[in-house]
Protein backbone atom coordinates (compact mmCIF):
# COMPACT_ATOMS: atom_id res chain seq x y z
CA UNK A 1 0.00 0.00 0.00
CA UNK A 2 0.83 3.86 -0.63
CA UNK A 3 1.68 5.54 2.70
CA UNK A 4 2.14 9.31 2.85
CA UNK A 5 4.71 10.23 5.81
CA UNK A 6 5.90 13.49 6.50
CA UNK A 7 9.91 12.53 7.99
CA UNK A 8 8.38 13.10 11.57
CA UNK A 9 5.88 10.47 11.06
CA UNK A 10 8.76 8.24 10.23
CA UNK A 11 9.14 7.01 13.49
CA UNK A 12 5.77 5.18 13.62
CA UNK A 13 7.04 2.88 11.28
CA UNK A 14 10.39 2.32 11.96
CA UNK A 15 11.00 -0.67 9.60
CA UNK A 16 9.84 1.00 6.81
CA UNK A 17 11.62 4.34 7.35
CA UNK A 18 14.83 2.14 7.71
CA UNK A 19 14.81 0.17 4.78
CA UNK A 20 13.48 3.20 2.58
CA UNK A 21 16.90 4.58 3.81
CA UNK A 22 18.98 1.38 3.26
CA UNK A 23 17.15 0.77 -0.13
CA UNK A 24 18.40 4.77 -1.07
CA UNK A 25 22.04 3.61 -0.41
CA UNK A 26 21.45 0.66 -2.30
CA UNK A 27 19.87 2.23 -5.26
CA UNK A 28 22.19 5.27 -5.31
CA UNK A 29 25.12 4.57 -4.06
CA UNK A 30 25.75 0.94 -4.75
CA UNK A 31 23.93 0.56 -8.08
CA UNK A 32 23.99 3.61 -9.67
CA UNK A 33 27.18 5.26 -7.78
CA UNK A 34 25.94 8.48 -7.23
CA UNK A 35 28.19 10.34 -4.84
CA UNK A 36 26.19 10.37 -1.90
CA UNK A 37 27.11 10.08 1.67
CA UNK A 38 25.71 6.67 3.37
CA UNK A 39 25.87 6.08 7.47
CA UNK A 40 27.51 3.55 9.30
CA UNK A 41 23.74 1.81 9.75
CA UNK A 42 24.00 1.65 5.82
CA UNK A 43 21.34 4.39 5.21
CA UNK A 44 21.56 7.03 2.66
CA UNK A 45 20.43 10.74 3.67
CA UNK A 46 20.99 13.95 2.94
CA UNK A 47 20.29 17.07 4.23
CA UNK A 48 17.27 17.82 2.36
CA UNK A 49 15.84 14.67 4.64
CA UNK A 50 16.48 17.19 7.62
CA UNK A 51 13.43 20.02 6.07
CA UNK A 52 11.06 17.81 7.30
CA UNK A 53 10.24 16.61 3.61
CA UNK A 54 6.71 14.65 2.86
CA UNK A 55 7.74 11.14 1.38
CA UNK A 56 5.07 9.17 -0.77
CA UNK A 57 6.23 5.33 -0.08
CA UNK A 58 4.92 1.78 -1.36
CA UNK A 59 4.97 -0.22 1.69
CA UNK A 60 5.48 -3.91 1.01
CA UNK A 61 3.44 -6.58 2.38
CA UNK A 62 5.73 -7.44 5.29
CA UNK A 63 6.04 -3.50 6.22
CA UNK A 64 8.89 -3.18 4.70
CA UNK A 65 9.58 -0.58 1.65
CA UNK A 66 9.89 -1.23 -1.79
CA UNK A 67 9.73 2.03 -3.71
CA UNK A 68 9.60 5.99 -2.53
CA UNK A 69 9.47 9.40 -3.26
CA UNK A 70 10.46 12.59 -1.63
CA UNK A 71 8.90 16.27 -1.41
CA UNK A 72 9.34 19.63 -0.89
CA UNK A 73 7.63 22.85 -1.82
CA UNK A 74 9.52 24.70 -4.19
CA UNK A 75 8.96 28.04 -2.01
CA UNK A 76 11.91 26.34 0.59
CA UNK A 77 14.71 24.84 0.03
CA UNK A 78 15.11 22.09 -2.65
CA UNK A 79 18.14 20.43 -4.39
CA UNK A 80 17.00 21.37 -7.98
CA UNK A 81 17.81 25.08 -6.64
CA UNK A 82 20.31 24.78 -4.90
CA UNK A 83 22.70 22.13 -7.20
CA UNK A 84 20.77 21.52 -10.15
CA UNK A 85 20.35 25.44 -12.13
CA UNK A 86 22.81 24.67 -14.77
CA UNK A 87 20.27 21.78 -16.29
CA UNK A 88 17.64 24.36 -15.64
CA UNK A 89 19.40 27.09 -18.02
CA UNK A 90 20.20 29.25 -14.40
CA UNK A 91 16.31 29.71 -13.45
CA UNK A 92 15.04 28.58 -10.18
CA UNK A 93 11.41 26.83 -9.70
CA UNK A 94 9.82 29.01 -7.35
CA UNK A 95 6.03 28.49 -6.81
CA UNK A 96 3.54 27.50 -4.52
CA UNK A 97 2.12 25.48 -7.55
CA UNK A 98 5.36 23.48 -7.67
CA UNK A 99 6.45 20.83 -5.37
CA UNK A 100 10.21 19.34 -6.25
CA UNK A 101 10.25 15.40 -6.36
CA UNK A 102 13.66 13.42 -5.69
CA UNK A 103 14.93 10.47 -4.39
CA UNK A 104 13.01 8.45 -6.62
CA UNK A 105 13.62 4.58 -5.65
CA UNK A 106 12.98 1.69 -6.33
CA UNK A 107 13.89 -1.76 -3.89
CA UNK A 108 15.66 -4.51 -6.13
CA UNK A 109 13.38 -7.03 -4.83
CA UNK A 110 9.48 -4.76 -5.12
CA UNK A 111 6.59 -6.12 -6.62
CA UNK A 112 5.65 -4.85 -10.36
CA UNK A 113 3.76 -2.12 -10.64
CA UNK A 114 5.52 0.16 -7.43
CA UNK A 115 7.15 2.87 -9.84
CA UNK A 116 3.11 3.06 -11.27
CA UNK A 117 1.50 3.31 -8.05
CA UNK A 118 4.44 5.51 -6.96
CA UNK A 119 2.92 7.77 -9.95
CA UNK A 120 -0.25 7.59 -9.20
CA UNK A 121 0.29 8.84 -5.70
CA UNK A 122 1.53 11.76 -7.05
CA UNK A 123 -1.40 12.34 -9.19
CA UNK A 124 -3.40 12.53 -6.10
CA UNK A 125 -1.37 14.92 -4.36
CA UNK A 126 -1.48 17.49 -7.17
CA UNK A 127 -5.22 16.55 -7.39
CA UNK A 128 -5.32 16.74 -3.82
CA UNK A 129 -3.65 19.61 -2.94
CA UNK A 130 -3.83 22.08 -5.92
CA UNK A 131 -0.15 21.50 -6.86
CA UNK A 132 0.50 21.87 -10.62
CA UNK A 133 3.43 20.51 -11.18
CA UNK A 134 6.17 18.44 -9.68
CA UNK A 135 9.74 19.27 -10.43
CA UNK A 136 12.44 16.22 -10.20
CA UNK A 137 15.67 14.89 -10.21
CA UNK A 138 16.04 11.99 -11.43
CA UNK A 139 18.20 8.85 -12.75
CA UNK A 140 18.21 9.91 -16.75
CA UNK A 141 17.59 6.42 -17.55
CA UNK A 142 14.55 6.07 -15.95
CA UNK A 143 12.21 7.94 -18.33
CA UNK A 144 11.91 4.87 -20.34
CA UNK A 145 10.16 3.78 -17.46
CA UNK A 146 8.38 6.89 -16.82
CA UNK A 147 7.50 6.85 -20.53
CA UNK A 148 5.97 2.86 -20.08
CA UNK A 149 3.68 3.91 -17.29
CA UNK A 150 2.53 6.84 -18.88
CA UNK A 151 3.42 9.69 -16.20
CA UNK A 152 6.34 11.30 -18.55
CA UNK A 153 8.08 13.88 -17.86
CA UNK A 154 8.99 17.01 -19.65
CA UNK A 155 12.93 16.16 -19.45
CA UNK A 156 14.36 19.77 -19.32
CA UNK A 157 17.98 18.63 -18.64
CA UNK A 158 20.51 15.78 -18.66
CA UNK A 159 24.30 15.63 -17.31
CA UNK A 160 26.35 12.95 -16.96
CA UNK A 161 26.42 9.94 -18.61
CA UNK A 162 25.05 6.09 -18.22
CA UNK A 163 24.39 4.83 -14.84
CA UNK A 164 25.36 8.70 -13.73
CA UNK A 165 23.60 10.59 -15.30
CA UNK A 166 20.98 12.68 -13.94
CA UNK A 167 17.86 14.66 -15.15
CA UNK A 168 15.82 17.84 -14.47
CA UNK A 169 12.02 17.52 -15.32
CA UNK A 170 8.64 19.04 -15.25
CA UNK A 171 5.43 16.66 -14.33
CA UNK A 172 2.24 17.37 -15.16
CA UNK A 173 -1.37 15.88 -14.23
CA UNK A 174 -3.92 15.15 -16.62
CA UNK A 175 -6.88 12.91 -15.48
CA UNK A 176 -6.25 10.36 -18.69
CA UNK A 177 -2.66 9.70 -17.72
CA UNK A 178 -4.27 8.98 -14.09
CA UNK A 179 -6.05 6.01 -15.54
CA UNK A 180 -3.37 4.81 -17.52
CA UNK A 181 -1.14 4.70 -14.48
CA UNK A 182 -3.89 3.01 -12.46
CA UNK A 183 -4.21 0.19 -15.08
CA UNK A 184 0.10 -0.10 -15.29
CA UNK A 185 -0.14 -0.20 -11.06
CA UNK A 186 -2.54 -2.47 -11.01
CA UNK A 187 -4.12 -0.02 -8.48
CA UNK A 188 -8.20 1.12 -8.70
CA UNK A 189 -8.44 4.92 -8.21
CA UNK A 190 -10.67 4.62 -5.54
CA UNK A 191 -7.56 2.46 -3.70
CA UNK A 192 -5.34 5.29 -4.55
CA UNK A 193 -7.94 7.98 -3.08
CA UNK A 194 -8.30 5.71 -0.14
CA UNK A 195 -4.88 5.87 0.67
CA UNK A 196 -4.93 9.11 0.52
CA UNK A 197 -7.42 9.90 2.42
CA UNK A 198 -6.01 7.84 5.11
CA UNK A 199 -3.39 9.50 5.56
CA UNK A 200 -4.57 13.65 5.50
CA UNK A 201 -7.50 12.84 7.06
CA UNK A 202 -10.93 11.76 5.92
CA UNK A 203 -13.58 14.33 5.71
CA UNK A 204 -15.47 14.26 8.89
CA UNK A 205 -19.12 15.93 7.97
CA UNK A 206 -19.57 18.04 11.08
CA UNK A 207 -21.72 20.95 11.03
CA UNK A 208 -20.01 22.97 14.02
CA UNK A 209 -16.24 23.02 13.62
CA UNK A 210 -14.45 26.03 14.09
CA UNK A 211 -11.17 27.74 14.37
CA UNK A 212 -8.57 30.14 14.14
CA UNK B 1 -8.15 35.81 -13.24
CA UNK B 2 -6.99 39.42 -14.31
CA UNK B 3 -8.44 40.42 -10.40
CA UNK B 4 -6.16 38.12 -8.84
CA UNK B 5 -2.85 39.42 -10.82
CA UNK B 6 -4.15 42.70 -9.72
CA UNK B 7 -4.38 41.51 -6.17
CA UNK B 8 -0.87 40.38 -6.60
CA UNK B 9 0.29 43.25 -7.92
CA UNK B 10 -1.24 45.31 -4.96
CA UNK B 11 0.54 43.35 -2.86
CA UNK B 12 4.15 42.87 -4.39
CA UNK B 13 3.61 47.00 -4.09
CA UNK B 14 2.90 47.32 -0.90
CA UNK B 15 5.16 49.63 1.14
CA UNK B 16 3.45 49.01 4.84
CA UNK B 17 1.84 46.34 7.19
CA UNK B 18 -1.36 48.12 6.71
CA UNK B 19 -1.80 47.58 2.98
CA UNK B 20 -2.12 44.02 3.97
CA UNK B 21 -4.88 44.72 5.79
CA UNK B 22 -6.53 46.44 3.00
CA UNK B 23 -6.10 43.94 0.68
CA UNK B 24 -7.49 40.87 2.91
CA UNK B 25 -10.35 43.00 3.61
CA UNK B 26 -11.06 43.23 -0.11
CA UNK B 27 -10.14 40.22 -1.13
CA UNK B 28 -13.36 38.85 1.83
CA UNK B 29 -15.42 40.66 0.16
CA UNK B 30 -14.67 39.71 -3.25
CA UNK B 31 -14.85 35.85 -2.71
CA UNK B 32 -17.86 36.67 -0.52
CA UNK B 33 -16.61 34.77 2.06
CA UNK B 34 -17.36 35.29 6.20
CA UNK B 35 -13.52 35.82 7.19
CA UNK B 36 -9.80 36.15 5.30
CA UNK B 37 -6.38 35.44 7.99
CA UNK B 38 -3.16 35.81 7.63
CA UNK B 39 -1.51 34.41 10.87
CA UNK B 40 2.89 34.49 11.11
CA UNK B 41 3.77 32.67 14.39
CA UNK B 42 7.45 33.67 14.49
CA UNK B 43 10.04 31.37 16.37
CA UNK B 44 9.18 32.87 19.89
CA UNK B 45 5.98 32.89 20.03
CA UNK B 46 4.85 36.12 18.81
CA UNK B 47 2.05 36.50 16.66
CA UNK B 48 1.72 39.03 13.78
CA UNK B 49 -1.57 39.15 11.16
CA UNK B 50 -3.81 40.98 10.01
CA UNK B 51 -7.01 39.47 8.57
CA UNK B 52 -10.94 39.98 8.99
CA UNK B 53 -11.88 38.48 12.17
CA UNK B 54 -13.68 40.20 14.99
CA UNK B 55 -10.94 42.04 17.38
CA UNK B 56 -12.96 40.52 20.33
CA UNK B 57 -12.07 37.21 18.87
CA UNK B 58 -8.27 37.85 18.37
CA UNK B 59 -7.98 39.09 22.08
CA UNK B 60 -10.06 35.88 23.46
CA UNK B 61 -7.37 33.83 21.11
CA UNK B 62 -4.29 35.75 22.65
CA UNK B 63 -5.95 35.92 25.98
CA UNK B 64 -6.65 32.03 26.20
CA UNK B 65 -3.40 31.01 25.02
CA UNK B 66 -5.77 29.00 21.95
CA UNK B 67 -2.41 29.82 19.51
CA UNK B 68 -1.64 26.21 21.89
CA UNK B 69 -4.56 24.34 21.24
CA UNK B 70 -6.05 25.81 18.49
CA UNK B 71 -5.84 22.34 16.00
CA UNK B 72 -5.57 24.35 12.78
CA UNK B 73 -2.10 25.58 13.92
CA UNK B 74 -1.36 22.28 15.38
CA UNK B 75 -2.75 20.39 12.11
CA UNK B 76 -0.62 22.39 9.92
CA UNK B 77 3.08 23.43 11.34
CA UNK B 78 5.65 21.26 10.10
CA UNK B 79 3.22 20.59 6.81
CA UNK B 80 3.10 21.95 3.92
CA UNK B 81 0.18 20.98 2.45
CA UNK B 82 -3.17 22.74 2.03
CA UNK B 83 -6.29 21.24 4.44
CA UNK B 84 -9.83 21.50 4.96
CA UNK B 85 -10.59 21.89 8.63
CA UNK B 86 -12.65 18.81 8.44
CA UNK B 87 -9.25 16.49 7.71
CA UNK B 88 -7.80 17.92 11.15
CA UNK B 89 -8.00 16.11 14.46
CA UNK B 90 -10.87 17.70 16.35
CA UNK B 91 -10.66 14.66 19.37
CA UNK B 92 -8.04 16.62 21.76
CA UNK B 93 -9.91 17.62 24.93
CA UNK B 94 -8.87 20.75 24.80
CA UNK B 95 -10.63 21.05 21.37
CA UNK B 96 -14.18 20.99 21.90
CA UNK B 97 -14.30 24.31 24.25
CA UNK B 98 -12.31 26.05 22.13
CA UNK B 99 -14.87 25.43 18.85
CA UNK B 100 -17.36 25.91 21.25
CA UNK B 101 -16.26 29.61 21.92
CA UNK B 102 -14.66 30.22 18.28
CA UNK B 103 -18.24 29.69 17.43
CA UNK B 104 -19.74 32.31 19.66
CA UNK B 105 -17.73 34.77 18.59
CA UNK B 106 -18.89 34.17 15.22
CA UNK B 107 -16.59 32.34 13.12
CA UNK B 108 -17.50 30.28 10.61
CA UNK B 109 -18.21 26.30 10.70
CA UNK B 110 -15.70 25.78 7.61
CA UNK B 111 -12.44 26.81 6.66
CA UNK B 112 -9.50 25.85 4.60
CA UNK B 113 -5.62 26.86 5.80
CA UNK B 114 -2.59 26.53 3.73
CA UNK B 115 0.80 26.41 5.85
CA UNK B 116 3.44 28.51 4.63
CA UNK B 117 7.18 27.26 4.70
CA UNK B 118 9.33 30.52 4.56
CA UNK B 119 13.11 30.63 5.06
CA UNK B 120 14.78 29.18 8.18
CA UNK B 121 11.72 27.81 9.72
CA UNK B 122 9.61 30.49 9.07
CA UNK B 123 5.97 29.38 9.93
CA UNK B 124 2.74 31.05 8.73
CA UNK B 125 -1.08 30.42 7.87
CA UNK B 126 -3.43 31.64 5.71
CA UNK B 127 -6.95 30.61 6.32
CA UNK B 128 -10.54 30.86 4.67
CA UNK B 129 -13.54 30.44 7.02
CA UNK B 130 -17.22 30.19 6.43
CA UNK B 131 -20.20 29.61 7.38
CA UNK B 132 -22.05 27.21 4.84
CA UNK B 133 -22.86 23.53 4.08
CA UNK B 134 -20.35 20.78 3.67
CA UNK B 135 -21.05 20.96 0.24
CA UNK B 136 -21.13 24.46 -0.75
CA UNK B 137 -17.90 24.60 0.74
CA UNK B 138 -15.98 21.83 -1.03
CA UNK B 139 -16.99 23.28 -4.33
CA UNK B 140 -15.48 26.83 -2.88
CA UNK B 141 -12.46 25.34 -2.32
CA UNK B 142 -12.37 22.92 -5.58
CA UNK B 143 -12.70 26.34 -7.70
CA UNK B 144 -10.45 28.74 -5.53
CA UNK B 145 -7.90 26.36 -4.27
CA UNK B 146 -4.86 27.16 -6.25
CA UNK B 147 -6.22 31.31 -6.08
CA UNK B 148 -5.94 30.43 -2.34
CA UNK B 149 -2.56 28.93 -2.11
CA UNK B 150 -1.14 32.15 -4.64
CA UNK B 151 -2.68 34.57 -2.36
CA UNK B 152 -1.14 32.71 0.86
CA UNK B 153 2.34 32.89 -0.40
CA UNK B 154 2.25 36.70 -1.68
CA UNK B 155 1.07 37.65 1.16
CA UNK B 156 3.65 36.03 3.03
CA UNK B 157 6.33 37.50 0.71
CA UNK B 158 5.10 40.79 1.44
CA UNK B 159 4.83 40.24 5.32
CA UNK B 160 8.84 38.97 5.36
CA UNK B 161 9.65 41.81 2.95
CA UNK B 162 8.29 44.91 4.95
CA UNK B 163 9.11 43.17 8.37
CA UNK B 164 12.78 42.09 8.36
CA UNK B 165 12.61 42.61 11.88
CA UNK B 166 10.19 39.35 12.31
CA UNK B 167 12.02 37.30 9.90
CA UNK B 168 14.09 35.02 12.59
CA UNK B 169 17.19 36.39 11.37
CA UNK B 170 17.58 38.82 14.67
CA UNK B 171 21.68 40.09 14.87
CA UNK B 172 22.62 36.28 16.51
CA UNK B 173 20.79 34.69 14.72
CA UNK B 174 19.34 31.50 15.62
CA UNK B 175 20.11 28.01 13.65
CA UNK B 176 17.61 26.45 11.56
CA UNK B 177 17.53 23.55 14.74
CA UNK B 178 17.13 25.98 16.88
CA UNK B 179 13.99 27.86 15.48
CA UNK B 180 12.91 25.09 15.35
CA UNK B 181 12.87 24.18 18.71
CA UNK B 182 11.35 27.51 19.84
CA UNK B 183 8.88 27.24 17.45
CA UNK B 184 7.60 23.82 18.72
CA UNK B 185 7.91 25.16 22.27
CA UNK B 186 5.87 28.33 21.11
CA UNK B 187 2.62 26.40 19.72
CA UNK B 188 2.95 23.76 22.64
CA UNK B 189 4.86 20.50 22.49
CA UNK B 190 6.18 19.64 25.48
CA UNK B 191 10.14 19.16 25.62
CA UNK B 192 10.00 16.14 25.25
CA UNK B 193 8.01 15.66 22.47
CA UNK B 194 10.31 18.25 20.85
CA UNK B 195 13.18 16.06 21.47
CA UNK B 196 10.99 12.99 19.70
CA UNK B 197 9.94 15.41 17.01
CA UNK B 198 13.61 16.83 16.13
CA UNK B 199 15.10 13.19 17.02
CA UNK B 200 17.86 14.86 19.73
CA UNK B 201 17.60 14.12 23.35
CA UNK B 202 15.90 16.27 26.22
CA UNK B 203 19.51 17.16 27.38
CA UNK B 204 20.57 18.42 24.25
CA UNK B 205 17.75 20.53 23.67
CA UNK B 206 18.29 23.08 26.39
CA UNK B 207 15.99 25.70 25.47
Amino acid sequence: MIRYLYADQLSQFPRLGRTMFEDRADQFRTRLGWDVTVNDAGQERDEYDDLNPLYVIWEKADGSHGGSMRFLPTTGRTMVNEHFLDLTHGVPFQSPLIWECTRFCLSRNTEPGTAAALMLAGGEIMQGFGVRHFVGVFDARMVRIYNRIGAAPEVLGTQGEGRQSVGVGLWEFSEAAQKQVSRVAGVPLDASRAWFDAAFGDVVPQPCMTAA
Amino acid sequence: MPQLDDVIARLECAEHLEELQNVIEWLCDHYAVDDMVYHWVSSNGTQYGCGTYDPKWVARYLEKGYLRIDPVVLGCYQRFHPVDWKRLDWSSKAAPAFMADAMEHGIGNQGYSIPIRGPNGQFALFTVSHSCSDDEWHSFTELNRRDLILLAHYFNQTALKLEPGRAPEPTQPLSPREVETMTLLAVGYSRAQVAETLSISEHTLRV
